[in-house]
């Protein structure tokens, strides 16, 4: 009896085939709220890169003969003190709420996952040291804390950026110390040591990449937050300085005398912060559920 | 809890001092003229002028003794413009706090039990939107609407005459902060919640043919308010910053505005002095919730 008799039968044909594309219908499906969340981001996304194609008028110029416009036709949001046409500053604003958001964000889980990462797998003295440090930072309210560093850095869009990214590095650190410090005692860290790699290499080849799902969650978290608290810097006036249209400035430029007489140019840029951020709460509850099944309700 | 304290001294101190231009620029740049032997003599009435450690070694020395410096814009004893500011602010977060447990609580309880209903999905997207507004915004539209439907702004003039007043006149901003707040312990006594409802003693607690009522509020609330003591603790804490929004846009004189309006000034002994106040209460309070959590869960004390 050769070997060869023996076929083996034909594969039974797959029905459904596990592209990326029908994952991510999968998902969609599944996590409605998620969907729309990333669907808000999306537009602010596309709002912030052709904001020089889409947005009706020049954001900064100004006209004496349009000064506090009601909505109307020619200017769909109306029009603010200075003349200068509210939607196309919400459509250009939404780039500096962006940078800002995306910039402070990956600065500080870059920096925090630096920390965490160190602080984690070398532990001893070193997770000491970078723990108060850490608990330094935490201990103060993030507003708080970004209000000084704004101050101390001095009104620039960089500068708005860094003074947001510090506050943030604490919640990344103390996520991916905590992970990597689990992740250090695993049998895949020790069979690479076993072969020789060295401590550093397993550090970012083997720990690493399986700190980048809690990393996701907790970043589409800050981004979240990042936004709030440039537009909250911005209203204090300590934010990102003129001439770049900011969501929080244009409300403080309007605060209270406008209240009364103007309440268009109260209500719109309150909506594009809010529904931004609501946006990406909604995206980052269902990347969440998606990536941390544990914290799944 | 000393040692982080002393790194907040430190890393404040020595942001402060980064700062391009201190009081005496601004001043002589409000006047529009920099005579140079007058700057110098007024960084040195200061002692803007001694080296920065020298500075600091005065500044902890003072806070050992109760002597917090001078504000350099009013010229009063820092201690005197911090102390009666501090009542204010704290009527606000207490009150801000209190709505957020009343609210966020029982709503967030609702929401778990009715899991996945038309309910949950409208209270978990309204606490969701708490937590995507700004609360200086928020603050903004319900000046907005008292002006549109009561024809008065509730702004901050006079100090309040009896507590009835003043509670009126601090229920508002105290709703426009605690909005927030009580969106994220919504949130979390909703998913602490659903937690507990899943353990095996409340499977238990049914199948012995206990009521609805009594396995949600006696065995599953009590345990899920654990962690949410935890939050309201943090958020006690760091209602600081919708605080500090929100008494500007109500024109209420509490700390928050003040440290705001000192940081514009680069009034250093305020700033420095504010921040530390407040980073200490964020601090006592987290201890103060470590000790509570020993009280309410008996596992830790066993454990410890």
């Amino acid at each position: 009896m050769a070997v060869t008799e023996i076929v083996p039968a034909p594969a039974p044909k797959i029905e459904r085939v596990e592209t990326s594309w029908s994952r991510l219908r999968y998902y969609a499906a599944a996590h409605p709220l998620g969907m729309i969340g990333a669907a808000i981001m999306v537009v602010f996304v596309f709002a912030a890169i052709f904001a020089n194609f889409i947005s009706p008028y020049d954001p900064i110029a100004t006209s004496a003969a349009t000064t506090l416009k009601p909505p109307g036709a020619a200017h769909w949001l109306g029009t603010d003190a200075m003349g200068r046409d509210i939607l196309s500053r919400i459509i250009y604003g939404a780039r500096i709420s962006l940078a800002v958001g995306l910039g402070s964000t990956a600065l500080g889980c870059v920096v925090g996952v630096a920390l965490g990462l160190t602080s984690g797998y070398l532990g001893g003295w070193v997770d000491l040291v970078i723990q108060r440090v850490v608990d330094v930072l935490q201990a103060m309210p993030l507003l708080v804390l970004a209000l000084v560093m704004a101050a101390a850095l001095g009104p620039a869009l960089n500068n708005t950026i860094l003074a947001i990214a510090i506050p943030l590095i604490p919640y990344s650190a103390r996520v991916i110390r905590s992970n990597t410090l689990a992740l250090r005692e695993q049998p895949f860290v020790e069979a690479a040591r076993a072969v020789g790699m060295s401590e550093f290499r397993i550090a970012i080849r083997h720990v690493l990449p399986n700190t980048v799902a809690p990393l996701i969650v907790i970043a589409t978290a800050q981004l979240g937050a990042a936004i709030l608290t440039e537009a909250s810097l911005s209203f204090l006036g300590l934010g990102v300085p003129e001439p770049h249209p900011s969501w929080g400035r244009m409300l403080s430029e309007s605060a209270a005398e406008y209240v009364r007489t103007a309440p268009w140019l109260v209500i719109f840029p309150g909506i594009a912060i809010s529904l931004a951020v609501f946006g990406t709460n909604l995206f980052g509850d269902a990347l969440r559920d998606i990536l941390d099944p544990r914290l799944r309700d | 809890m000393l040692l982080t304290l002393f790194g907040i001294s430190v890393l404040v101190f020595v942001m402060l001092r980064l700062v391009p231009g201190n009081i005496a620029d601004i001043l002589f740049d409000a006047a529009g003229m920099i005579d140079t032997a007058d700057k110098a003599k007024l960084e040195h009435d200061l002692g803007l002028d001694k080296p920065i450690v020298v500075q600091y070694g005065e500044w902890i020395n003072g806070l050992a003794h109760g002597d917090l410096g001078y504000s350099y814009v009013s010229e009063k004893p820092a201690i005197d413009e911090i102390l009666p500011r501090i009542p204010i602010t704290a009527k606000l977060a207490g009150l801000a706090l209190a709505f957020s447990v009343i609210f966020g609580v029982p709503l967030g309880v609702i929401s778990a039990v009715k899991q996945n209903t038309v309910l949950d999905y409208f209270l978990r997207v309204i606490s969701l939107s708490g937590l995507s507004m700004p609360a200086f915004w928020l603050g903004l539209l319900i000046l907005m609407a008292c002006v549109a439907w009561f024809g008065f702004i509730p702004i901050y003039t006079d100090p309040p005459k009896g507590f009835w007043d003043a509670l009126w006149l601090f229920s508002v901003p105290a709703a426009a902060v605690g909005f927030r707040s009580s969106a994220l312990v919504m949130r979390l006594t909703r998913s602490a919640m659903l937690e507990v409802l899943r353990q095996d003693y409340i499977r238990t607690a049914r199948a012995k043919g206990a009521s609805d009522r009594t396995v949600n509020y006696r065995h599953a609330l009590r345990n899920a308010l654990l962690p949410v003591v935890t939050v309201i603790g943090i958020e006690a804490a760091f209602l600081m910053g919708g605080l500090i929004v929100t008494e500007t846009v109500f024109n209420i004189p509490g700390i928050a505005r003040f440290l705001v309006e000192a940081i514009r000034w680069r009034d250093y002994p305020i700033v420095q002095n504010l921040v530390m106040f407040i980073a200490a209460v964020a601090v006592l309070i987290n201890f103060l919730i470590d000790l509570l959590y020993a009280v309410l869960d008996p596992r830790i004390r066993y454990a410890g």
